[in-house]
């Protein structure tokens, strides 16, 4: 069962407003990574259009996801910019070095890989990003050092934890 | 710090903040924070910079400054030392005790650090002299890489709200409007539309309909390969508010949005921030600098949908709906935003507005092609920014003259094309946009000399592509781009971009007929006559233009089954360069699929039934021993 605790108080942020349906919707899927159904149901209920309405928003636009996306969101960014400079190349890479396809995530949900239209940082093209991270100029050789990274990021945080 | 006056900006332009001491600096060091530079740990360059400044003793003579985007950003993190103006590339926090001590005490700039043309040995030290900015003309980025973004009194220092100041007691909204509409500026998001035009057309419905106006500033910078508004924001974001508050003055907007794209963290954040300080200093907000006039600006993050950029999508998704557009026989000044007066203009486009009313539209009309003062259309006035990027040594932002030829922007300021490659096309315009061949390098860029080569102006996007770029594939790509991003409203625009797309994947498999540029051609006429919207309309120009100018290129494709450019993998295989291979064994640990075998020293092979040609083998080679060869059909 998910928590929905924090819906309400997103939705109290945006006054439960029909208009603010969208920066709701991007609230949530910042706190729990994706729209897990009970979110999308509270969030129907709570403003009052049904989830059908409030699904074909989640589905429309290409931020939200209705599953999990991984702890470290891995996205090659697919501009023009970047295309030309292989970024296919870089995703057939990641799939192969994470044994996922583009739009999986990994099964314990460390990394989630897709592409992305485009970040913006075309004069550093190709481009990947991990969340707000942005590693530039980069190679078939650079993604496994970039997963190592944030394994090891992970390791050390879960350490320190401990 | 409370509401401020006029005479209040006066003090912050003449001698630093009222209140703290106006402390002089003898130096200043701008370290640029833009998005790319960030990606480079400029942060950290900074922050070392910091303290060894400190640690040297130069705390009270020498600031660091962290500033947007500076343009260049192949070369990055970018440092520049003013007052001498001294541009350093590729800075690291390991630099900052030897970059400090060499040149801010003893006044010897690192040469080590400085940036050399391709080719050259001597450094070029002074960044006026390096090509890449020599011929730039920055009017909308005046403030780029010189100001602190998130320090609204920087930007007043800089000169910042004075056209406000202009507008709100020296000008009544008809000689803002007649102001904007002589300067000839027109919509810097693609379409091109005067902005005079379009404001005069909203406020004259408001006053109408007797309902309050909206504003809107469109940062959905959606084109893949553009990154225009993002630096913008990301280096002045008091510019654009600028603008948009100067706009309201004209219009009579008491309320404005900016939509903002979810995927500019940076910028969002800046701009954020910036609207706090501005609404801080009474410049957002009611009365503004006493003038009576109340405004303010909300913030709304879009969510990813390229759809979106379009203004009656756009609007319908502030309204909390579906971006898709509707038909625009009634036009969004009249019926826009919740079916009120909605003025929509692009960052850049509000960017432009205080430059034009401090310098006046004829200094801006004096700009850039044709005679805009009595009739905008008649021309393209001002600047325009682009996203220079591809394959092209000075890959950046640069601000350039409106009709300054593409081959000034690729070969004088891009530098032309690296690794001994020969230039093939550019593409402008974004999905909507066109590939323009080499015959064209000449053609002055400007609203409708590109619009007639079959491409467009966009926002600004401008890839270069060399002959390793496939123009078939080029155009697969923003198809597939674009099937994607259809919002699937209008039956042409999804049926017509599913079948084009159906038709160009078979092309690049060496799969096409003859007849397949045919009928690529009759959709993309079907889809401009029948499309909704402009995404629709327009999106056959990356087919047109590619079949227009690059025939022969898809001519190989269908009746060789042969990719010249080497890109189409159905169509090549891999193989070793027996005369080149040195046996230095890079290639075979980057494998993935173990399909490179040999001893060290000696000469690879290459089993072609294993390769999956991704790439690996020749990103390692640095021989370039791994060929790409037309694949045989034989057998």
């Amino acid at each position: 069962m998910v928590d929905t605790a924090k819906v309400d108080e997103i939705l109290r942020r945006h006054n439960s407003k029909r208009e603010n349906i969208i920066a709701i919707l991007l609230d949530c899927q910042e706190h729990y990574d994706y729209l897990p159904r009970e979110v999308l149901e509270e969030v129907s209920s709570n403003i009052g259009v049904s989830v059908t309405s409030v699904l074909s928003i989640a589905t429309f636009f290409r931020t939200f996801s209705l599953k999990p996306i991984g702890r470290f969101p891995i996205r090659v960014c697919n501009g023009t910019a970047c295309n030309i400079k292989g970024s296919n190349q870089l995703v057939e890479a990641l799939e192969r070095d994470l044994n996922i396809k583009k739009g999986q995530t990994t099964p314990n949900l460390q990394f989630g890989l897709d592409t992305v239209n485009c970040v913006g940082c075309c004069g550093l093209a190709p481009v990947i990003t991990v969340g707000e991270d942005v590693h530039g100029k980069a190679k078939i050789s650079s993604t496994r050092k970039i997963i190592k990274r944030y394994r090891a990021m992970e390791k050390k945080h879960a350490e320190s934890v401990h | 710090m409370p509401r401020v006056s006029i005479e209040d900006l006066k003090k912050i332009r003449g001698n630093g903040k009222p209140g703290v001491s106006s402390k002089k600096f003898r130096a200043k060091v701008l370290v640029c924070a833009g998005t790319g530079c960030i990606s480079g740990n400029s942060y950290k360059t900074a922050k070392a910079l910091e303290t060894e400044i400190e640690k040297q003793g130069l705390a009270q003579q020498v600031q660091v400054v962290k500033t947007g985007c500076q343009g260049f950003c192949a070369e990055g993190p970018i440092v520049i030392v003013q007052p001498d103006g001294i541009f350093y590339r590729g800075v690291g926090p390991k630099h900052a005790p030897k970059m400090i001590e060499e040149h801010l005490l003893n006044g010897k700039p690192v040469e080590k650090l400085m940036y050399t043309l391709p080719g050259q040995e001597h450094p070029i030290p002074l960044l006026k002299e390096i090509p890449f900015f020599a011929k730039q003309k920055l009017v909308v980025l005046r403030n780029r890489g010189a100001i602190d973004p998130e320090k609204i009194d920087d930007y007043i220092a800089a000169d910042g709200y004075k056209a406000l100041e202009k507008a709100l007691t020296l000008m009544t909204p008809e000689q803002i409007l007649s102001e904007i509409k002589k300067s000839g500026l027109r919509g810097r998001g693609g379409g091109g539309f005067p902005a005079g035009i379009k404001w005069e057309s909203c406020r004259r419905a408001a006053q109408h309909r007797h309902v309050d106006p909206v504003l809107v500033c469109n940062a959905d910078e959606g084109d893949p390969g553009a990154f225009m508004d993002r630096s913008i924001i990301e280096s002045d974001p008091h510019a654009v508010l600028e603008g948009m508050i100067i706009g309201a003055r004209a219009i009579g907007c008491k309320e404005g949005f900016v939509y903002i794209r979810h995927e500019y963290p940076v910028a969002r954040e800046r701009l954020s921030k910036a609207i706090e300080q501005a609404r801080d200093y009474g410049l957002l907000g009611k009365n503004i600098l006493d003038s009576g006039v109340d405004f303010d600006i909300e913030v709304v993050r879009g969510a990813g949908a390229f759809v979106c950029g379009e203004s009656t999508a756009l609007m319908a998704s502030l309204e909390g709906n579906l971006g898709e557009p509707r038909a625009k026989y009634i036009h969004t000044v009249e019926y826009g935003y919740k079916n009120r007066p909605t003025n929509l203009n692009n960052v850049e486009t509000w960017a432009n507005v205080p430059v034009i009313i401090n310098n006046g539209s004829k200094w801006f009309a004096s700009m850039g092609t044709g005679e805009v003062t009595e009739n905008p259309w008649e021309g393209s006035s001002g600047t325009k920014v682009f996203s220079l990027v591809g394959k092209v040594h000075n890959t950046g932002l640069i601000e350039v003259p409106m009709g300054i030829t593409l081959r000034e922007i690729v070969f004088n300021i891009g530098g032309g094309i690296p690794d001994g490659h020969q230039f093939k096309a550019v593409q402008t315009g974004g999905p909507s946009g066109g590939c323009l061949p080499e015959s064209l390098l000449d053609m002055p860029v400007d609203f409708d000399s590109l619009t007639e080569a079959g491409s467009m102006m966009g926002s600004g996007g401008m890839i270069v592509m060399d002959d390793q770029t496939c123009m078939v594939e080029v155009a697969r790509y923003f198809i597939s781009f674009l099937t994607e991003e259809s919002c699937g409203k209008c039956v042409p625009c999804r049926e017509g971009l599913t079948s084009s797309l159906e038709i160009l994947d078979r092309i690049t498999q060496g799969k096409g007929s003859e007849e397949d540029l045919e009928l690529l051609e009759e959709i993309a006429e079907v889809m401009r006559d029948c499309c909704f919207c402009a995404l629709g309309t327009s999106a056959s120009n990356p087919v047109l233009s590619t079949i227009r100018y690059f025939k022969k290129e898809y001519e190989a494709h269908i009746k060789d089954h042969q990719c010249p450019a080497g890109v189409c993998r159905e169509l090549i295989e891999y193989d070793i360069d027996p005369e080149k291979c040195d046996g230095c064994h890079a290639c075979v640990p980057a494998c993935s699929v173990h399909a490179i075998t040999g001893e060290v020293k000696e000469l690879h092979t290459l089993d072609k039934t294993e390769c999956i040609k991704c790439g690996a083998c020749i990103e390692v080679c640095k021989r370039q021993a791994i060929l790409k060869c037309p694949r045989s059909f034989a057998a």
